[in-house]
């Protein structure tokens, strides 16, 4: 079936998607009704959170690829915030970080108008040569490099890492003539945040052996492993509907993301922990901040889009 | 007229820059009021100050809820004038008394008296960013003479970094918020004023908050 123009195979992923969550949910129930004290408070918050994220991208991406775009810079302004709120800053560099602001809507438009090189370099040269020159007029050099440094970091990963969502959308339709730019982007995100989730479940049932302990005391081993073969299963199953990948490179695309979700996520760990806080804001409740969801896809999004890039664009 | 603006510009305008132009992060929520008579204090240093503890409460409460606010500087033009007490909403005081027989919290006594929520900066001045300036004695007056309402100390941090005094660029960025527990003047007949402001200080030494320099 096709509601809105939305090709059939992302109906067929999004009703798939929502079958997970509603299971979820009822398993979310039967622990509210079966166990003397309930369902976990912080569980509940974060399936309800799922449901409104869920609704919110679901909108994003199949009303019209300018919505999609405007949402994806919304939520590179959103993370990007966050992440200024928590790192230390200098007075002098308040206009320096308004411009960092203004390279946001400025990155996106290159994707709205599909300009592929200028998308590619505007972040990694032209902003980077440009914002320390911002700060050598203003003068102050103590903390400089600490300041273009951090700033510079907070824009790769947050603003031209996430932007490579959007460019999924101005990819030519004609390549993924099944699902298109939508497809590529549900396919990407889903496996992201599916990998976050599977890995937290197997490292429950099964973890022993920690991965990283300074950074991510929880983090092990065997849910690592059993996260991406999960991932991997799963990418290799639905490639084919969403993506123009053939069987084998749907699997390595879901190895690709199962571990680069990872690092992307103890990435933000490793921030965290040196800023001594436990969560990055309070944005979205029983998740945290913004940060602490679009943690993996910093890795995920520009990995997988010039995986994708190299093989059938 | 100017009530439904008031209501608009909070409602929208207000909720817009702080909640999604700015953000929040809000510790112990569950301790703001629920109904006046009551005083909300804070730390000052931006204009925007008043508008992020309003934005705290519900909109219900939004007809009972007044940033007392120098009337020196608040009505010293008519446009001014009129955006600060119709829009703003606020109960303007004389920072200076003219003759001894003033007094100045003449206003909040009444405001106090019909169960609205006041909003006060002890500080009496935004001052430095993101730095406690010695609180003023108002506080501790108003405290004594309505020895039964509560008065909340709250901590905040970030305006001064997105809205310092004499600047016109607004930096985006998540504002901190943290709530204490409510002082009575009953309980606190000689060391209120100090009290409130270690209570203040404390909030704003429960977590580690980013570096500003």
């Amino acid at each position: 079936m096709s509601l809105l123009g939305i090709p059939p195979a992302v109906v067929n992923a999004l009703a798939a998607i929502l079958a997970i969550l509603v299971t979820a949910t009822l398993i979310i129930a039967v622990m509210h009704f079966s166990r003397a004290q309930g369902a976990p408070a912080e569980l509940v918050l974060r399936i309800r959170s799922w449901w409104v994220m869920f609704a919110v991208f679901t909108l994003a991406i199949a009303l019209n690829p300018t919505v999609s775009i405007v949402f994806f810079a919304l939520i590179s302004y959103l993370a990007l915030k966050e992440y200024f709120s928590l790192i230390p800053t200098r007075r002098a560099d308040r206009s320096v970080l308004f411009w960092a602001y203004l390279a946001i809507a400025v990155q996106y438009y290159w994707v709205g108008i599909g300009w592929y090189g200028m998308f590619l370099v505007f972040i990694p040269i032209y902003v980077f040569l440009l914002l320390p020159m911002r700060m050598l007029l203003i003068g102050e050099t103590t903390h400089f490099l600490r300041a273009t440094g951090s700033l510079q970091w907070g824009l790769m990963l947050l603003v031209f890492g996430l932007s490579h969502l959007a460019f999924l959308l101005a990819l030519p339709e004609a390549n993924n003539p099944g699902a298109g730019g939508a497809g590529l982007v549900l396919y990407l995100v889903f496996l992201t945040q599916f990998n976050d989730v599977a890995q937290y479940v197997w490292g429950k049932l099964l973890g022993r052996h920690k991965v990283v302990p300074t950074v991510s005391p929880n983090k092990t081993m065997e849910g690592l492993i059993g996260g991406v073969l999960t991932t991997t299963l799963l990418a290799w199953l639905a490639g084919p509907w969403l993506t123009p990948l053939s069987g084998y490179q749907a699997a390595a695309a879901g190895l690709l993301i199962g571990f680069a979700g990872f690092i992307g996520d103890v990435n933000i760990s490793a921030l965290k922990r040196d800023l001594g806080v436990k969560d990055s804001g309070q944005l979205i409740p029983g998740h945290g901040g913004i940060l602490d969801r679009v943690d993996s896809l910093t890795y995920t999004a520009p990995l997988f889009f010039h995986y994708l890039h190299y093989l059938h664009y | 007229m100017s009530r439904l603006l008031r209501w608009v510009f909070y409602a929208v305008i207000v909720r817009f820059v702080v909640l999604f132009v700015l953000g929040l992060n809000v510790r112990h929520r569950q301790r703001l009021p629920t109904r006046g008579p009551a005083i909300l204090t804070a730390n000052h240093n931006s204009h925007l100050d008043a508008m992020v503890l309003i934005s705290l409460l519900p909109l219900r409460l939004l007809g009972r809820v007044r940033p007392v606010a120098a009337a020196d500087y608040f009505l010293s033009s008519g446009l001014r004038a009129w955006f600060a007490t119709r829009i703003v909403g606020i109960l303007p005081i004389a920072r200076r008394r003219e003759s001894p027989e003033d007094d100045p919290l003449a206003g909040c006594d009444a405001a106090l008296a019909r169960g609205e929520i006041l909003i006060f900066f002890p500080e009496g001045t935004r001052g430095e960013p993101e730095q406690l300036a010695p609180f003023r004695k108002g506080i501790g007056i108003l405290a004594a003479r309505h020895p039964h309402v509560p008065v909340h100390p709250l901590f905040t941090h970030g305006l001064g970094k997105a809205l310092p005094r004499n600047e016109a660029l607004l930096v985006p960025l998540v504002l901190d918020v943290f709530v204490g527990e409510p002082l009575y003047g009953a309980d606190h007949a000689d060391d209120f004023v100090d009290t409130l402001r270690e209570r203040i200080m404390a909030l704003g030494r429960e977590e580690r908050l980013a570096q500003w320099d």
